[in-house]
């Protein structure tokens, strides 16, 4: 298992691994938006954690795709389905999710305070959207991969996995958003929003991948 | 160890490539499927390694122990495919391949010099010939330890020493009380094997 996580965050910085396109994407995102909105810097402290939010969050997307699709194209996904007696197949989709959200997500919680100085955030504000960004993401890299299971077989699925996933997505972006303002806006609460949040990672951390692997051990053709 | 089938029939896509296959492999033994294209090889082979769903018929195998519990579990799988990342260097595809698969024969090095392929460990996987890639997957089989081997055009792209070196790496395998089930349209160089004639293309 720890075989596979080493596999998969090396694949992932090597050449042609996603672990900088979706930081690039979400720099571009978060680097517009001062310009479309205007120089008014209380508009863009106060929609801040927001824009951050979704920056990642169609960030988080882009990457998906590949998730199980390039193990299925070199015929390694094969391998990886046969090897359910011994690692039981949600296991391995399991490690597969934390080693992509190591990868390719990680950079982005890591970015996020920097992007969140474009936006004229306060530190705190920015400290606690980086760690709901921390705690939150995860869960959307498990509903993605089973986006990305049931779409494993389609050539140009990923557009599909972003569609089929995005819906899901809403309630950790929702719990995500605003427990990042209760840390700054005074009535609104902090700790309840990210419970929550922490409590869909935990619990998406179980369905996803169980899911996940049921749709890749009916998807082989 | 034994390997049965019986009546077996396979299907794509709702509908049916093959039905009524039988057959019984001891240790040691080995069976060449042959036949057309579109005949159901391939179908036949992910069938017993259960990455495809059989449509009727009986599958097991006999004395595998705990070890090996089920097919999936006592096989290894040589697809198309050959389940390597190009970004990768074959060692590290190989060590990958070793510590997933567990019961570790060969290190990655001497698996490299049995298939030819020494010295060249840590060069990408992207970099080398089709042939010499097909070899590196042949090396996969040896790094771990599986006493059925389900090979899908084992020799498809390799040169004709190789072919030899193909053929006594399997017979090895079979001496040492292993099954190999070989779907091919090359002869394999095997002495004494059975041979199971697909169907005529639909």
């Amino acid at each position: 298992m720890l075989a596979l996580f080493a596999r998969d965050i090396r694949l992932s910085i090597r050449a042609g691994g996603g672990a900088l396109t979706g930081v690039i994407f979400f720099l571009a995102v978060i680097a517009t938006i001062p310009f479309g909105v205007g120089p008014d810097l209380k508009l863009l402290s106060r929609i801040g954690p927001a824009i951050l939010w979704i920056g990642a969050l169609l960030a988080c997307l882009l990457g998906l795709d590949r998730l199980f699709q390039a193990d299925r194209e070199d015929g390694s996904l094969d391998l990886l389905v046969l090897g359910n007696d011994r690692h039981m197949l949600a296991l391995t989709v399991l490690v597969k999710c934390i080693a992509h959200w190591a990868g390719s997500v990680l950079p982005l919680v890591v970015a996020a305070p920097l992007l969140g100085l474009f936006m004229n955030m306060e530190p705190l504000a920015i400290g606690a959207t980086a760690l709901t960004l921390l705690v939150g993401t995860p869960a959307i890299t498990f509903i993605g991969a089973v986006g990305a299971a049931v779409a494993v077989a389609l050539p140009r699925g990923g557009l599909l996995i972003s569609v089929l996933v995005l819906p899901l997505t809403i309630p950790v972006l929702i719990f995500g958003v605003s427990a990042s303002y209760g840390a700054t806006a005074n009535p609104d609460p902090f700790l309840q929003p990210f419970l929550i949040l922490a409590a869909l990672t935990l619990f998406l951390g179980v369905l996803g991948p169980v899911s996940a692997a049921l749709a890749l051990r009916h998807g082989t053709d | 160890m034994r390997l049965i089938a019986e009546n077996l029939g396979g299907e794509r896509g709702g509908e049916a490539v093959f039905s009524g296959i039988g057959f019984a492999l001891e240790a040691g033994q080995a069976l060449v499927v042959t036949g057309p294209n579109g005949s159901g090889k391939s179908t036949l082979l992910r069938v017993v390694a259960g990455l495809l769903p059989k449509a009727e018929g009986r599958l097991l195998l006999e004395g595998g122990g705990d070890e090996f519990p089920s097919i999936a579990s006592a096989c290894h799988y040589l697809g198309h495919q050959n389940a390597m990342k190009t970004a990768l260097s074959v060692a590290e595809n190989l060590r990958f391949w070793r510590e997933f698969h567990g019961e570790g024969r060969l290190d990655v090095e001497e698996a490299l010099e049995t298939v030819g392929l020494g010295g060249i460990g840590h060069l990408p996987f992207g970099y080398l010939s089709t042939g010499q890639r097909r070899r590196a997957a042949i090396a996969k089989l040896l790094v771990s330890h599986r006493p059925l081997w389900l090979l899908d055009e084992p020799t498809a792209g390799l040169d004709k020493a190789s072919e030899g070196r193909f053929a006594g790496l399997m017979t090895t395998h079979l001496g040492d009380g292993g099954i190999v089930v070989a779907a091919t349209h090359l002869p394999l160089g095997l002495d004494g094997v059975n041979e199971l004639r697909m169907g005529g293309a639909r």
